[in-house]
């Protein structure tokens, strides 16, 4: 490829046009799969899961749902959004905010059953965090109710 | 008292900047030359009086000041001392206050030893520099005043976030503040350059040495902001895609690109406009960074500052810098000469392989950060996490690794590839051997990346070291081995993480005082577990031996809660040793007695950090040896003219 042309600027312009397109449309086709990244249980009750794919699921702890297994080291919980729960199972060490009826995002994929099985869980570290899907979600400990986020 | 007279020089230095940028302005724009003559001593007095406002406000908190509302809000007079200190930029004002006195000294810096340049370019560059700092004070003082009084002071501060109660908290900030602040040196370099019409190798040479300390001080920042998070969090992790590491990334690989292509423009006098629009980029980036951070904006469990009207404050910076840069690029660009040509296999071409990936994956991060931002505007609420960026940057990033292994043997302006192939035969078998080797001793059992990472480290490792083969290595210039040990550097770091990747062994167990379990050939014993009280802080510390054939070593993970705010933290117990760390959390205890743990063997993991501070030691080297050869110049010039 010989480069020493008249027009070797515009040449080099040309390429770097081709190579930014081309990392557009990357970051675009990588980004449709993103999308389907975050669930809350409403997604997961209406346009279904794929077992095995590696994503989060977003919600609050159903109060009394928590229950821990023998090995000391699992724990299974329910998580809802007011429109839909999804059973969860986390093997790990919960974070120090993650207790029922608090917000947290599990990070793990679902199985056959449509279990979750988290190995990672993010609580709300303080008032200031909070995923960006799950703004406006909340939970009332007294009667258990959900109230939805704002999920399109 | 001491509050009034940091904001007085906070003031001052504000009005100064303000001077300088009209004296630059008149001087040039009206031809009145006299006037050029105050720009310099300006800068310099406008650097001293930053320094002074932000030593003013250290002192406050180290007396624990309460009636300042600053220091009332984020120390306690409990705290011990070296967080006092460095609180005072744990903060949005301190942190602020820290990039414009960084900034006012940088061009003090500029103004006072800066020689190589045209005398308009240099005075553009110092008016370029006032412009920007301008807008810094004016948020400072408009909108975050760090000296703000407390009437009736506090009794006692609220204390520092715990998880920033950390030493490492005392160095990582500032130094991504050192990095952008010499980006935006460089940025106003150019503005210089494009304004006085001299984008040439004078220009590049004067702008090398701002962005190689940029570039050093990022990697350092990014490195240490890594590591921090990897024992800080207690996750075992090292890099997470957070919206505010990523804002820490993209202004490094624009940094990187720049480092690379000023290079071109100081030794072949290529790619002038190129090198131009990359210094805007990566100011830019580290414009975008800052105020990702600095207005919370993103979901991120760094963001600790979120107040919308600030974050509007420096959108409207940032719009106006940017905007400002790109409406003079496209303005002056036609007065910027094309530069030298060169040849589709040559150093030059290598280099712009470089660039162009180092874009390109900017890009993808830059996408990729934003993107939940845009959605949100037409109403998606979207997260995006590690699995698109390893997804995208990865692949991308390894074919760089790839580049970056060619690129060296290469020479300037034309070379032929039958040779260039003949230099990489070692690399090349080198990297075949591997990957067949480990193909058939780990096939399905590491991912892609992970094998792709190792192989591609050993080849870049090999190849690194050939520009110090077959010549003498005594009169090899300083800036040859700063290059070859960042490339190695960087081959390192990658070993490191597809090591850490592909082979870490975790255990998750409950275990009773008295039991052990065994992890990748350790076994690990819990004795006990009691409670501990420090400074500020109550915790439950656990006794455990680790042992490897040999004697015990202990360690003691602990699980700290902090009263003021009331928060609980992990403080994971780690064992290095040369072929990786073990990494043990303690969890929390259950009603029969029992304690869970997670424990971790990194292979090498180490070797990620060791990398980059490779990387940046191999920009200092180079720093070091560029300057030098720069002064010897000058002095035997001075000589000849004395001489004369």
């Amino acid at each position: 490829m010989a480069l020493k042309s008249k027009h070797q600027r515009l040449v080099l312009a040309l390429i770097a046009l081709v190579a930014i397109i081309g990392a557009g449309l990357l970051a675009a086709s990588a980004l449709k799969d993103e999308a389907a990244y975050f669930y809350v249980p409403a997604d997961v009750k209406f346009k279904g899961f794929t077992p095995g794919k590696a994503v989060r699921l977003g919600g609050m702890v159903v109060a009394g749902s928590l229950a821990h297994a023998p090995d000391g080291v699992t724990k299974t919980f329910t998580v809802s959004d007011g429109k839909a729960s999804v059973p969860v199972r986390f093997t790990g060490i919960a974070p120090d905010l993650f207790r029922e009826g608090s917000g947290v995002v599990a990070e793990g994929k679902f199985d056959a059953q449509g279990t979750f099985i988290a190995d990672n869980l993010l609580a709300k570290h303080d008032e200031r965090y909070m995923p960006r899907e799950m703004e406006g979600m909340s939970y009332d400990p007294t009667t258990h109710k959900v109230t939805g986020a704002n999920q399109p | 008292m001491i509050a009034e007279l940091g904001l007085a020089a906070l003031w001052l230095a504000a009005g100064l900047a303000l001077l300088q940028l009209v004296l630059a302005a008149l001087g040039l724009g009206k031809g009145r030359a006299e006037l050029l003559s105050g720009v310099r001593p300006v800068a310099v007095a406008q650097g001293l009086l930053g320094a002074l406002s932000f030593g003013a406000l250290i002192a406050l908190f180290l007396r624990s000041d309460m009636s300042v509302l600053l220091v009332a809000m984020n120390s306690h007079s409990a705290k011990p001392w070296l967080y006092k200190f460095a609180g005072a930029w744990g903060n949005h004002e301190g942190s602020m206050l820290l990039w414009v006195t960084v900034m006012g000294l940088a061009g003090a810096l500029v103004a006072l030893l800066e020689r190589g340049l045209k005398r308009e370019t240099h005075m553009a560059t110092l008016g370029a520099q006032a412009a920007i700092s301008l807008g810094f004070y004016a948020f400072l003082l408009f909108s975050s005043n760090p000296f703000a009084r407390l009437n009736p002071a506090a009794p006692d501060g609220q204390g520092l976030n715990p998880l920033l109660q950390d030493p490492g908290l005392a160095f990582h900030p500032p130094t991504l503040y050192f990095g952008y602040v010499g980006l935006s040196v460089a940025f106003s370099f150019a503005v210089g350059a494009l304004l006085t019409a001299r984008v040439d190798a004078a220009f590049a040479r004067a702008m090398r040495p701002w962005v190689l300390g940029a570039w050093v001080l990022l990697t350092i920042g990014i490195t240490a902001g890594s590591y921090w998070a990897y024992y800080e969090l207690g996750w075992g992790g090292w890099w997470f895609w957070d919206p505010v590491e990523n804002a820490s990334l993209m202004p490094w690989l624009a940094a990187t690109a720049l480092l690379h292509c000023v290079t071109v423009l100081a030794t072949r006098d290529a790619l002038r406009a190129w090198t131009v629009m990359l210094a805007v980029v990566a100011f830019s980036m580290s414009m975008v960074g800052t105020f990702l951070v600095r207005s919370g904006i993103l979901t991120s469990v760094h963001a600790f500052a979120v107040d919308p009207e600030r974050g509007s404050f420096i959108l409207v910076l940032l719009l106006l810098y940017i905007g400002g840069a790109l409406a003079l690029f496209g303005l002056r660009v036609g007065t910027v000469r094309e530069g030298r040509q060169f040849e589709g296999v040559s150093r030059e071409a290598l280099l712009v392989v470089n660039n162009l990936l180092l874009t390109v994956i900017l890009g993808v991060v830059l996408v990729g950060t934003l993107y939940p931002l845009m959605a949100e505007a037409f109403g998606h609420k979207i997260s995006v996490g590690p699995p698109y960026f390893n997804a995208v940057a990865g692949p991308i990033a390894l074919v760089l690794m790839l580049a970056m292994a060619v690129g060296p043997l290469v020479r300037w302006r034309r070379d032929e590839p039958g040779v260039v192939a003949g230099r990489l035969l070692w690399p090349a078998g080198l990297m075949i051997g591997l990957g067949a080797a480990l193909g058939v001793a780990a096939w399905g059992k590491i991912g892609v990346l992970p094998f792709l990472g190792l192989v591609v480290a050993a080849g870049v490792a090999l190849a690194s070291l050939i520009p110090l083969t077959k010549r003498n290595l005594r009169r090899t210039p300083l800036f040859t081995y700063g290059m070859v040990l960042a490339h190695l550097g960087c081959a390192v770091s990658l070993g490191g993480m597809a090591a850490e990747s592909a082979f870490t062994t975790e255990r998750l167990v409950a275990m009773k005082p008295g039991e052990s379990v065994e992890a990748a050939g350790w076994r690990i014993r819990f004795d006990r577990a009691l409670p501990l009280a420090g400074p500020n802080w109550v915790a439950m510390q656990a006794d455990m031996a680790a042992s490897r054939g040999g004697e015990d070593i202990m360690l003691h993970p602990q699980s700290r809660f902090f009263s003021s705010p009331p928060t609980t933290t992990s403080e994971s117990a780690i064992l290095t040793r040369w072929d990786g760390q073990l990494y043990v959390v303690l969890g929390e205890a259950l009603d029969d007695g029992r304690w869970q743990m997670r424990i971790w063997w990194k292979p090498f993991v180490t070797f990620i950090w060791f990398g980059g501070l490779m990387i940046a030691a191999g920009g200092t080297l180079t720093l070091i040896g560029r300057e030098r050869r720069g002064w010897m110049m000058r002095l035997r010039r001075h000589r000849a003219e004395q001489s004369a």
